[in-house]
């Protein structure tokens, strides 16, 4: 929404302030200024000047030499313009000021300087201004020619600022309007605001009852079928049409916001939607069949022709203008070309209504078309408005001499709507606010937003423009504007009972961020969504459970369409973005969900599961990944030795190098070598890269933070090594399992130091060593308590095809 | 004679002391003067050779030439010793300069950091954290949020819908719904999550990205202590000189509603690039929360009041670690991750 301050001050006439006091003021009055800019930016010195006489320059072909009247005097001005004639009025700007833009059509930042020189030879005191010059453009001055001066339009004296006189002299705000202020897309919504804000009398426009004594009735006839979607639907007709320019002020204010001249009666339809913020439609008379509007939904499939001239397809949820016999307009959307004003136009049927907003915005959207109309009405309009802004329309007709109104207008409506009334509450609003305002502070502040105060019911009565003022929450904010947020106090809630703390699950994510990056793994984040192809890419079988993923109906594209069902893809393609360019060693993890739906499609909420997941190339391996989650875990509390199953049948993994990560006879989670072949998916084929993923609500429920302390051993511990030949399929977790089964209580500890492959061994076998330590916590151990021990271990060694090596 | 004997051990034992150069040489002249063989041992076993009367003389003698041999060995002994370390240390002298070792850990992500930092600043204040789910119930994103079916907010926010009335959550005001149904008041919580739209990726847009929602309940709450609390957690934010600006706002689910402003904490509200020359920066939303959602979610809203605030994460991991584009946080090059 943007509006110039000079059209703010028709209505706030007792206005004074600075651009930015406006802006700051506003902007804490809850209308948020986003930006404002001058009209006369970099416009200095530029008078009206008068051609009196045009000589061709005596040195060059395509200059003229000018005598201009610049109200003072008579200057000479030397310009390549080919349009202008002698006694052209003309914005001239003299030596020492300056424009907005060049030659070339740019703006320079701090404008051009204008400085008395000669001319090829010639002195040239000045210089006539194109309207590009003046920081303008043909858009909204379509009349400025392509090449050359701008005339002035009118009669203006010489000398006399030509900035005024262009209504430059002003300053254009911009500002973001939140959805629940309908009425503030609209000059005269800002303007009240401004008024409230400044506590300054709001002057509405003065509207002149309209009509002759025909009736509006004997022209048209008005039936709205479809009252769902229009409330309201006032006619009234406009006949002897006199097609003409707008005058100047009109002219003035419909530019500063943006929009183009064309002519009084379009002019009048934009700028009473601007000022009101009610669209209006002008049909053409003559096209109405059987002198009659139906306002109805549309057939499903039908097709019309916007006055864009381009078919629009429709459907039985977009509301159709009819007449008697064809569509002529889509509701609050565009007119048709079937109807539309032409400059032979006699007779005008205008349109004020009050549609259904949401239909607005959904019929806009499905028939692909938002227009000015659409954007207002889609908000959700005033009813009472419909009406304010056709008498305001019909009053500018009669004022701009375009037409003769008839008399009377056919009104269609089942209810309008009416104020509101809200108990007033000012002791609950102060307790609301933490305030101590009083009550007479309180009305007059919404005295201002034209909120009346009824002390026989105690209630408050308010606009129907403000359809947001509905309760006492929203009386409360309106007080609070007008008091100023800056002056409510600053204090703190009163709630001792209330102890601020981490949950067990945080705390336990919290511990593997520390953990995890104490090995030199950096903290990535991934997208949730990703493509199915993802499914292909880590070689999972179509059959796969993981490809059972929640699909995103409206997706930003394929590659966003799917919930993820496993972590892999965010932290391989992040892997191989870092290896593509060139980085060395890198270590990545992440904490993210995963969304495993029960059944699809979706019916109930999908299983979030928080995923550790890490990646990394170049240094370190498989072990050495191990060894994290084993540090992870012991110190998230889980001491137990976890085991490793190399049966668990991944397919992105390397079929030797994965194993499940198995804790207490439970699944916790699952690490190996990436396959070379989804390795060669993510474009990193000759990296060799290892992930462990977690799952951390299983981590969570096992986690535990709480210590007991168990005592320093007193007694003496027995160390035992042994070296073993053992056949290469049994597994070293295997044997440890053994040992540690048949060590029984007095085991402390079992590690392996040692593990050789080669020609001083059989080819079927490896050699392996272990260090075997006993004790007792109660004693010092016997020597046949060991050798029992250790008999027990030997016993299994060789039950396992194991031998004692010499 | 053995007077004389005894001179001349001692002198020949002080002279060898003197003249040894090591600890073995040293432990020889030990051996050979008074060990069980050495010639001062000898000297006593002679003892039986002198006078009655005069052993005990004698006998001093020899007590005192050993002590002094003794002390004398002792004394190389030490100083020995001393140079021995004093050579060893200067053997073992390394240039402190050479490079370090590195066993460098890794880097938490901006957002983490961010979210830690908000985290302690509300867990200091008596907050809890709690979270909710990212795939959420439509009644819970929008409806029990005073944004009923067809209110321009749901359009506004681009949504991404699953099947149903499910959806990926916009929002994480969702949580405060979820906390307030539990029944449990007060309520003082801060909720960080995931949330989703469906904006195309670009430097300052993410179809994900992350909030961290604040609610409190309780009786008599009001807009000034939501003002206390948000002024404060600024000012721990981002420096205790840091000013703060309410400007009135429209949220559907809080009534008044407020944007936040702080003092721009490169230029300090002077006005620079990074502030677009406003000297102030927009954080945050909040707002008391409307007594609508309070009653849709059975609190009674003549008896409790509360507030409500919602921080975009990634808008303060980008302001405060002054990252200029969205898309590095989601790329995770390690060349960028290295920096936190």
């Amino acid at each position: 929404m943007e509006t110039p301050l000079s059209w703010i001050k028709a209505f706030v006439p007792d206005l004074k302030c600075t651009d930015t006091e406006f802006a700051d003021a506003m902007t804490l009055s809850g209308t948020k200024v986003e930006g404002f800019r001058r009209l006369d930016k970099n416009l200095e010195k530029i008078v009206a000047g008068k051609i009196l006489k045009i000589e061709k320059h005596p040195d060059a072909d395509k200059l003229i030499v000018c005598q201009v009247d610049v109200g003072e005097k008579v200057t000479q001005i030397v310009t390549g313009a080919p349009n202008v004639k002698e006694g052209d009025l003309v914005p001239v700007v003299l030596d020492g000021g300056r424009v907005a833009g060049d030659h070339d059509g740019g703006s320079p930042e701090n404008g051009v300087k204008i400085k008395a020189g000669k001319l090829r030879g010639v002195e040239s005191n000045g210089m006539m201004c194109s309207i590009e010059e003046l920081g303008s453009s043909r858009d909204i001055y379509p009349e400025a020619p392509e090449y050359g001066i701008y005339i002035l339009p009118g009669d203006v004296a010489p000398g006399s600022d030509a900035i005024e006189y262009m209504g430059l002299d002003d300053t254009v705000f911009e500002y973001e309007i939140t959805s629940n202020r309908v009425d503030c897309y609209s000059i005269m919504g800002i303007a009240r605001e401004a008024a409230a804000t400044f506590d300054l009398p709001f002057v509405y426009p003065k509207v002149k009852e309209t009509g002759n004594d025909e009736k509006a009735s004997d022209y048209i006839s008005v039936e709205v079928k479809d009252k769902d979607l229009c409330t309201r639907y006032v006619a009234r007709v406009v006949k002897d049409v006199k097609i003409g320019p707008s005058p100047d002020w009109m002219k003035k204010r419909l530019r500063a916001c943006g929009i183009r001249p064309i002519n009084n009666l379009v002019d009048i339809t934009n700028y009473v939607m601007l000022e009101y913020g009610q669209p209006m439609h002008a049909f053409d008379y003559s096209t109405i069949a059987d002198k009659k509007i139906v306002v109805k939904r549309a057939k499903d499939g039908e097709t019309f022709t916007t006055l864009d001239g381009v078919e629009r397809k429709l459907d039985s949820d977009v509301l159709m203008i009819c007449d008697g016999q064809k569509e002529v307009g889509i509701a609050g959307i565009m007119g048709g070309e079937n109807s539309m004003i032409t400059e032979d136009v006699t007779t005008v049927l205008f349109e004020a209504a009050t549609f259904n907003g949401t239909n607005i915005r959904k019929s806009a959207r499905r028939v692909g078309l938002r227009t000015d109309a659409s954007g207002i009405f889609e908000k959700g309009l005033d009813a009472n408005n419909a009406l304010a802004a056709m008498e305001r329309a019909c009053s500018l007709v009669e004022e701009l001499g375009c037409g003769v109104v008839v008399g009377g207008m056919v009104d269609v409506y089942d209810s309008l709507p009416q104020p509101k009334r809200i108990k007033f509450e000012p002791d609950r609003i102060n307790r609301y606010l933490g305030t101590d305002i009083s009550k007479e502070d309180m009305i007059s502040y919404l005295k201002r937003v034209e909120v009346e105060y009824d002390s026989a019911s105690e209630e408050l009565i308010c606009p129907t423009f403000r359809q947001d003022l509905v309760g006492f929450a929203d009386t409360s904010e309106e007080v609070a504007r007008f008091f100023g947020y800056d002056r409510i106090p600053v204090t703190f809630p009163d709630d001792p009972e209330c102890v601020g703390s981490l949950p067990f699950k945080l705390r336990v994510e919290d511990l593997a961020r520390n953990v995890v990056e104490s090995f030199g793994f950096s903290q990535g984040y991934c997208y949730s969504f990703e493509s199915p192809a993802v499914f292909d890419k880590l070689r999972l079988p179509l059959d796969a459970p993981e490809r059972n993923a929640i699909t995103i109906s409206n997706p930003l594209g394929v590659d966003f369409s799917i919930m993820r069902t496993l972590p892999l893809n965010g932290i391989l393609t992040s892997l191989s973005t870092n290896f593509n360019r060139k980085n060395k060693d890198v270590k990545l993890y992440e904490l993210g969900n995963i969304y495993i739906p029960e059944s699809l499609p979706l019916e109930k909420l999908p299983d979030e599961r928080m995923q550790l997941t890490l990646g990394f190339f170049g240094e370190g391996d498989f072990y050495s990944l191990k060894g994290v989650i084993e540090e992870f875990l012991v110190k998230a509390g889980m001491t137990k030795r976890p085991h490793y199953d190399p049966e668990s049948g991944r397919p992105y993994l390397h079929p030797g190098r994965q194993a499940d990560i198995v804790y207490d006879n439970e699944k916790i989670g699952y690490m190996g070598q990436i396959h070379p072949l989804t390795c060669k998916a993510y474009d990193m084929a000759k990296a060799e890269v290892y992930v462990a993923v977690l799952d951390m609500p299983k981590i969570t429920e096992k986690a535990d933070f709480d210590r007991k302390y168990s005592g320093i051993a007193k007694f003496p511990a027995v160390s035992r090594d042994i070296s073993i030949l053992v056949p290469k399929e049994v597994l070293e977790g295997s044997i440890e399992d053994m040992i540690i089964q048949r060590g029984g209580k007095i085991l402390e500890s079992c590690s392996l130091f040692d593990i050789y492959e080669g020609d001083q061994i059989l080819s079927s076998h490896k050699s392996m060593a272990f260090n075997i330590v006993f004790r007792n916590k109660e004693k010092t151990l016997s020597d046949d308590e060991v050798n029992a021990a250790m008999k027990k271990i030997l016993n299994g060694l060789s039950s396992m095809g194991i031998e004692l090596r010499s | 004679m053995i007077m004389d004997n005894l001179q001349s051990i001692q002198e020949k034992a002080l002279k060898q002391i003197e003249e040894a150069g090591a600890l073995d040489a040293l432990n020889e002249v030990r051996v050979a003067i008074l060990g069980k063989k050495g010639e001062l041992t000898n000297v006593l076993k002679g003892m039986k050779d002198v006078a009655a009367e005069e052993r005990p003389k004698i006998g001093a003698l020899v007590n005192e030439a050993r002590d002094q041999i003794e002390k004398a060995l002792e004394e190389a002994k030490e100083k020995m010793e001393a140079a021995a370390l004093n050579d060893r240390l200067k053997r073992e002298t390394i240039d402190v300069t050479l490079p370090a070792k590195k066993n460098p850990m890794g880097h938490r992500h901006p957002n983490t950091i961010a979210l830690e930092e908000l985290e302690r600043i509300f867990i200091g204040m008596g907050y809890e954290v709690v979270e909710g789910p990212e795939v959420e119930k439509d009644y819970y994103n929008f409806e029990a949020l005073n944004i009923p079916e067809g209110h321009p907010a749901k359009d506004e926010q681009d949504t991404f819908y699953i099947s149903g009335d499910i959806l990926l959550r916009t929002q994480t005001s969702g949580t405060q719904v979820h906390e307030m149904e539990k029944g449990r008041l007060p309520i003082k919580m801060i909720s960080p999550g995931r949330v989703f739209r469906a904006d195309e990726v670009d430097a300052t847009h993410s179809p994900s990205f992350h909030q961290v929602e604040g609610l409190v309940v309780d009786k008599n709450i009001s807009f000034s202590d939501l003002k206390g609390t948000l002024v404060e957690f600024a000012r721990k934010l981002f420096g205790e000189d840091t000013k703060v600006k309410f400007r009135p706002h429209h949220f559907p689910f809080t009534e008044p509603s407020a944007e936040m402003d702080v003092s721009c904490f490169k230029c300090k509200g002077k006005g620079c690039r990074f502030c677009k020359g406003e000297g102030w920066i927009e954080i945050l939303g909040c707002g008391m929360v409307h007594p609508h959602v309070l009653e849709m979610s059975g609190i009674d809203p003549k008896e409790y009041t509360g507030f409500a605030f919602g921080v975009g994460l990634e808008r303060i991991a980008l302001l405060k670690y002054e990252i200029d584009d969205m898309r590095l946080l989601y790329e995770n090059d390690i060349r960028f991750l290295n920096q936190f």
